[in-house]
């Protein structure tokens, strides 16, 4: 390494300048993937080994590693790890954001996991053997010999109530929930509703209260008895948890106040027209415009628009 | 027909308390006569050493005594908060049964805490969330014991509440929003919430003014003698412990030196610590 003088660096050479022509071309040229994994076959132990605990234990957080990953904890680490542990080159795997299989993040997660374990990659839920997920839980409901991973950002359900870990993990250990329920009570007194959106509290297995983090209302009733094998990955956190097929999974509610899903009277795919979907709305592009409503699923839309044409012709 | 026997709710028997060094010969080395609870020959505070009384159904009875005469911890052992050193601490359980709140693991105790037996502490901050309402505040021990109806957890509050008399317009105002005297009001009706057979009373008056204490004071023996809970009071006020209890101990250092029916124990004290500190009060 070259040490630069202060006052060298006031002339307007730039540093790089100094260095041979082909380093700075090879520093700015990504490397061609390498065949290695990014976990290590230990790594990949013991988050299998954590991932078996949670599954024995269904929506008690169990804390793993959480190595570092070539992205920032906060983007998916932790949904990341589980795949990495979970795929081989057998595997197919689909990767979305907010039902978005071209979203940034998505694109580069599938592109690092196909890349380093040799995966295929879909973008159809029927084909792929897991799902990696933030936000949404595929329209098309996966069956029981696929997987389903989460990527959590909060996984403690009780933060919000409590700080002190101790206290938390007292809590858990001997259901006392009553702080949540307080916390809820208090959310209809204020709002009328439970307000809560994303991370809608659930009761696992009778048991455990756990985050369905970050997964909308919508989705949280298909995560009761569903088929298929949910992980829930976080990466920041360093906890893993799941719900094992065919387990019950209750929204925390009271007993005179139904849970309810995110509606909007009227809405419609504005692209396949479809109303019994997780609709979002996309803002109007010109100012004064009207907003319209699009499926969060893209791939799922993108298949229902090409069943209409195939009908229409 | 109405019983007449008197129920035993509270049996406390040989309660003791050791803090710093365990040495059991301590016990003969401290003590009113001796005038200290601090062994001179180790580090051994016996802080409280054998401690009987009973509490029935419907009865208050009091503990008084000086700063450091050992009634906080007596009451500490009795919720719980301080592990005893010695003796049992029996208590009739809404069922009938009767458990030795000594015995007890830390989780089996809370769980006791939300229906048999709750404390009105003297600062509110310790009995309630202040960031709460009062609603909340005692939807807290009932979605505890199981509640899951909104409309009847508002109901229960409001019922307690009036009964406490706080009004039901502030039911959904923060705690910390409320004066010192309707924050013990709200304490009060969530200590009652799930009607247990024993309520603990440490010094439930002594940070509010002399007319707030009045009508608080009111509250809690009016409650004590309607809802037939057993109760044990703690304070250094003689005008709490005679205007709410009907039998009544003094401690002082680590022991219990007097004992007995509070109007004749004021009127008519044996022990000479009690008779200066009556003359002290009455001064």
């Amino acid at each position: 390494m070259t040490l630069v003088h202060d006052d060298e660096l006031d002339t307007a050479t730039p540093a790089v300048a100094a260095m041979p022509e082909s380093t700075v071309a090879s520093s700015l040229t990504p490397p061609e993937p390498e065949p290695v994994g990014i976990l290590d076959e230990h790594a990949k132990r013991e988050v299998r080994r954590a991932m078996l605990s949670a599954v024995c234990i269904p929506g008690y957080q169990v804390p793993f590693g959480s190595r570092e990953m070539p992205v920032a904890r906060g983007w998916g680490s932790g949904g990341l790890q589980i795949t990495l542990a979970l795929v081989g080159a057998d595997d197919v795997v689909k990767v979305i954001d907010q039902g978005d299989d071209e979203g940034v993040n998505a694109v580069n997660l599938r592109r690092l996991i196909t890349d380093t374990t040799g995966a295929e990659e879909t973008t159809e839920v029927d084909e792929a053997t897991v799902i990696q997920t933030r936000h949404r839980i595929p329209e098309d409901e996966p069956t029981d010999d696929q997987v389903l991973v989460l990527q959590v950002p909060v996984p403690e359900p009780l933060r919000g109530v409590e700080r002190d870990m101790m206290e938390l993990a007292r809590m858990h250990a001997e259901a006392d929930y009553a702080r949540m329920w307080v916390s809820l009570y208090e959310d209809v007194v204020r709002n009328g509703v439970i307000t809560k959106s994303t991370g809608y509290p659930c009761l696992v297995g009778g048991r455990y209260v756990m985050a369905t983090t970050p997964i909308p209302r919508w989705d949280v009733p298909r995560l009761h008895q569903s088929p298929f094998l949910s992980l829930f990955g976080a990466g920041r956190e360093r906890r893993i948890y799941a719900v094992p097929p065919l387990t019950d999974v209750e929204p925390l509610t009271f007993d005179d106040i139904p849970f309810e899903v995110e509606r909007t009277e009227g809405a419609t795919c504005s692209l396949c027209g479809a109303t019994e979907a997780y609709l979002v709305e996309v803002p109007a592009s010109r100012p004064g415009g009207e907003g319209r409503w699009t499926c969060s699923d893209t791939a799922w839309c993108r298949r229902r628009r090409e069943q209409n044409a195939e009908e229409a012709s | 027909m109405i019983s007449t026997e008197r129920q035993v709710v509270l049996e406390v028997r040989g309660l003791g308390k050791l803090f710093g060094d365990q040495d059991p010969g301590a016990v003969v080395r401290t003590g009113p006569e001796l005038g200290t609870a601090k062994d001179p020959q180790g580090n051994t505070v016996v802080a409280a050493w054998d401690v009987d009384f009973e509490v029935a159904a419907g009865e208050a009875f009091g503990v008084i005594g000086e700063s450091g005469s050992g009634k906080s911890t007596v009451m500490r052992m009795i919720a719980g908060d301080v592990t005893a050193s010695a003796g049992t601490v029996r208590l009739r359980k809404r069922d009938r049964s009767r458990v030795d709140l000594l015995g007890l693991t830390p989780s089996e105790r809370r769980a006791l805490r939300i229906d048999e037996l709750s404390i009105v502490h003297q600062d509110p901050a310790d009995g309630l969330d202040l960031r709460v309402t009062a609603g909340g505040n005692i939807a807290d021990p009932l979605t505890a014991a199981g509640w899951r109806n909104f409309g009847q957890i508002r109901e229960r509050a409001a019922e307690l509440l009036t009964r406490t008399e706080v009004p039901l317009d502030r039911m959904d105002d923060l705690v910390k929003t409320f004066s010192g005297g309707m924050k013990q009001r709200v304490q009060l009706a969530r200590a009652l919430a799930n009607n247990p057979p024993l309520v603990l009373f440490d010094e439930p008056t002594t940070g509010l003014d002399a007319s707030v204490a009045a009508g608080v004071l009111d509250l809690i023996r009016d409650l004590i003698e309607s809802l037939g809970i057993a109760a044990v009071v703690v304070s250094h006020d003689f005008a709490v412990i005679e205007m709410l209890t009907s039998r009544c101990m003094v401690m002082q250092h680590g022991r219990m030196v007097e004992q007995g029916v509070t109007d004749q124990l004021l009127e008519d004290p044996i022990a000479p610590y009690t008779q200066r500190l009556v003359a002290a009060a009455r001064a």
